[in-house]
């Protein structure tokens, strides 16, 4: 009998042909995540991942929460590998565990089992019944309750047998860097690194793009953007922070535009700016936060008027959400106290009081043309980008 | 690097650095310890005592070490109207207090006091005839800072203590001399408690004092083992206490040298308003502290132009640093004239700073604020 941490990944597990692909990559990912621990190896078992301690206890108070973390893994379930799989074994190795977890009683049960191996003799309510009964006249204060338990003691049979009763829900999702890659325009909000969480976790591999505009945003603004990106590499195993000199962009936009579409137009400057990024380090799509209607740029007409600026596609994951919604993401991802922080993030000196909310494309784009330096001053901005490995 | 930036904190000397460093290397015992080298420590907390009251011509056993200006203030207010609160409700206050005295009336007031603030006129003065008109019979507590720290307008205190004392003698007056403590020459005299800070004096953090003149009752905040005559329980911070003796004498030795000096290197920056339209000064042109200049330039924002300064390697501030975490729109610089907040930009001086410092200075602005001002909101 050994301790260790069943891994749940769902979704994975009805691929077709590269579904091996994407299951590697997830072992991949964990066993780099952990590779500052001694002693963890991940094993894949029938639909299952197990992480095993072979020169140590077993630390889940570590590995739990940093698994859980790990994009595509569904849920953990630590408890015990047991080789012998009779049910005499099974029932000794199920109150061991029962007992260790619940040494008081006190609580209601029932057991769950799951034959993945049908050979097995016994069918798996069969051995829930005899596991179940067996627990329940070695422990004092037990009832069973086979609707609504405290506590599911779970028993798989799988190549070897393995017994839990604790079942932790992590992200979800596909494993990082399975479905191509995109850039994300970060702006120290609420709102894009939600964005950038949710295109990561299916599967996306981000790097983020930040746009520094000195002296009108400060070294703060930068840095909440960098305490954004270190919080998604939790998630992602690291992440490229592009930071992007946007000043001489920004002030060259706000001479040659009406104030009332600024914004408009220095948003499609941006996504110019994050294509070629994208361009040079292989993404494939650009990501934005964007909230259909959440402000003046952010209308339909606004998006219109704006998306058609770059060639690859915006893809914007948080369009129908409320903000309400957003802000309940950033809190459970832990970038809501970031993105709060009191530092002026985007350049409000260039907001125009009353923005257009029913921008034009064509207008937009026949002003736009007539900025003739526009895309050599964007180059520029390219050029001189700060590149941050966090 | 030009540091203008004085009021919100200072650089330890060289001579308090060595001070303190001597002293941390020599002596780390507890004060309370009943051992000689225990009292060694405590001469030593005698000893800033002692240098602390003489710049305010107060006894040393009148002086209370705290934690900082903040604490001091804070248990001035809500340790007046603690013990007095039995024979009177209305405390008085003015509208441009630090917030760490702001925040105690505003405490005071949930605590069912009657709180009058008092509003300032264009160059940031209380009008004393309000003031006497305000206390009464019913007042227990006057809050007034000496000089303040946005803009440098200093209060006549010895009017504002004797028209106070005038009307009511047993109303308590405390001072905020924060700004003011070794800068301007203030005396005990002329207040009941007065609230100083060690690090605006060029020396360590986390460290302030307080004037409580004798048969005043102050109510402490804090309970322990007795440190500071039970005022002010907690083992002493000996070191930054040490170096805050040592900076109050020197001080108190350059006084009018420094006062004189900073002086010029303010008129010298002063010179910005006769190169460029639209700048104006916040508080009082002539009989504002030398030590603060707060400059309002049209059309640029504050913190824009602080940004680009900073990029050339000079450092101020758009308001007092403990006011720059809130996201109040309107600032203290608003209540002189409104409108004016915005586009603040407070410079704050040490006798360390040079004429030549301000004269880059300027140059620097001349250069900067016109290219910004190309920039407006619209």
């Amino acid at each position: 009998m050994r301790n260790i941490l069943l891994v749940k990944y769902g979704e994975i597990a009805t691929r077709g042909k590269n579904r091996y692909l994407i299951e590697n990559r997830l072992i991949w990912t964990i066993i780099k995540r952990l590779e500052l621990y001694e002693g963890y190896r991940v094993y894949k078992e029938q639909g299952r991942l197990l992480i095993v301690n072979e020169k140590k206890d077993f630390d889940y108070e570590t590995v739990i929460p940093i698994v859980l973390n790990v994009l595509g893994v569904t849920a953990v379930c630590p408890g015990i590998e047991i080789t012998d799989q009779s049910i005499e074994s099974l029932r000794e190795h199920a109150l061991i565990h029962f007992k260790e977890h619940y040494p008081d009683g006190g609580v209601s049960f029932k057991v769950i089992t799951k034959r993945a191996d049908k050979r097995y003799p016994l069918t798996g309510n069969e051995v829930s019944a005899d596991v179940g009964g067996y627990v329940l006249h070695n422990i004092p204060n037990l009832t069973v309750d086979v609707h609504n338990p405290d506590v599911k003691l779970m028993v798989e049979l799988r190549n070897n047998a393995y017994i839990y009763s604790r079942v932790i829900m992590g992200q979800g999702g596909l494993p990082y860097g399975t479905s191509g890659k995109a850039t994300v325009l970060m702006s120290g909000g609420i709102d894009s690194p939600v964005a950038a969480y949710l295109v990561a976790k299916r599967g996306v591999e981000i790097e983020a793009c930040y746009f520094d505009s000195p002296p009108y945003t400060s070294e703060r603004a930068k840095q909440k953007v960098i305490d954004l990106a270190s919080r998604l590499a939790d998630f992602t195993g690291g992440i490229r922070l592009h930071i992007v000199p946007f000043t001489e962009v920004q002030l060259r936009i706000y001479e040659s535009t009406p104030p009332e579409k600024m914004t408009i137009l220095l948003k499609r400057a941006m996504l110019k700016t994050a294509e070629k990024i994208a361009g040079s380090n292989g993404s494939v799509a650009l990501v934005t936060g964007d909230s259909i209607a959440q402000v003046a740029s952010q209308t339909m007409e606004a998006i219109n008027a704006i998306d058609p600026a770059a060639g690859l596609p915006v893809l914007r994951p948080l369009c129908a959400m409320d903000k309400q919604e957003i802000i309940d993401i950033a809190l459970k991802i832990g970038t809501y106290d970031i993105s709060v922080r009191p530092y002026e993030d985007c350049c409000t000196v260039f907001v125009a009081k009353h923005p257009e909310t029913k921008p034009k494309r064509s207008i937009i784009e026949s002003i736009e043309s007539k900025i003739s330096d526009l895309d050599s001053l964007i180059d520029e901005a390219v050029q001189n980008t700060e590149i941050m490995e966090l | 690097m030009i540091y203008f930036d004085n009021a919100s904190t200072t650089r330890m000397s060289d001579e308090v650095f060595e001070y303190m460093c001597s002293f941390i290397k020599k002596n780390y015992a507890n004060p309370s310890s009943l051992h000689s080298f225990g009292f060694e420590a405590e001469k030593e907390l005698d000893k800033a005592r002692k240098a602390v009251a003489a710049v305010i011509g107060a006894d040393a056993d009148e002086i209370y070490f705290t934690s900082g200006g903040t604490e001091a203030n804070n248990t001035a207010v809500l340790g007046v109207a603690s013990a007095y609160g039995r024979l009177g409700r209305r405390v008085i206050t003015s509208s441009i207090e630090h917030p760490s005295v702001a925040d105690s009336f505003k405490e005071l007031e949930k605590r069912g006091f009657e709180v009058i603030t008092l509003n300032v006129d264009g160059k940031g003065y209380i009008d004393i005839d309000e003031l006497s008109r305000a206390v009464n019979e019913d007042t227990i507590l006057v809050s007034i800072m000496c000089v303040n720290n946005e803009f440098g307008t200093v209060q006549d205190i010895e009017k504002i203590y004797s028209v106070i004392k005038e009307k009511n003698k047993n109303c308590i007056f405390h001072t905020d001399c924060v700004q003011a403590f070794c800068k301007h020459d203030i005396s005990c005299k002329n207040a009941d408690i007065i609230t100083m800070s060690a690090h605006k004096i060029n020396a360590s953090k986390g460290v302030g004092a307080m004037y409580i003149k004798r048969g005043v009752r102050v109510n402490n905040l804090h309970f322990g083992g007795g440190q500071e005559r039970g005022f002010r329980p907690g083992t002493e911070n000996t070191y930054a206490i040490a170096s805050m003796g040592r900076a109050a004498e020197l001080a108190l030795e350059n006084m009018a040298d420094n006062f004189k000096r900073v002086g010029e290197v303010r008129k010298t920056l002063l010179r910005i308003t006769d190169e460029l339209d639209n700048v104006y000064v916040n508080g009082d042109v002539e009989n504002g502290s030398p030590y603060i200049l707060n400059l309002s330039f049209e059309d640029v924002k504050g913190e824009v132009l602080l940004h680009a300064l900073e990029s050339e390697g000079i450092y101020a501030a758009t308001g007092a640093a403990c006011s720059s975490r809130t996201k109040e729109k309107k600032k203290i610089v608003d209540r002189l004239n409104d409108g004016r907040g915005k586009s603040a930009v407070r410079f704050s001086f040490s006798a360390e700073n040079s004429v030549e410092e301000a004269e880059m200075t300027v140059e620097c602005l001349k250069r900067l604020v016109p290219k910004l001002r190309r920039f407006v909101p619209r």
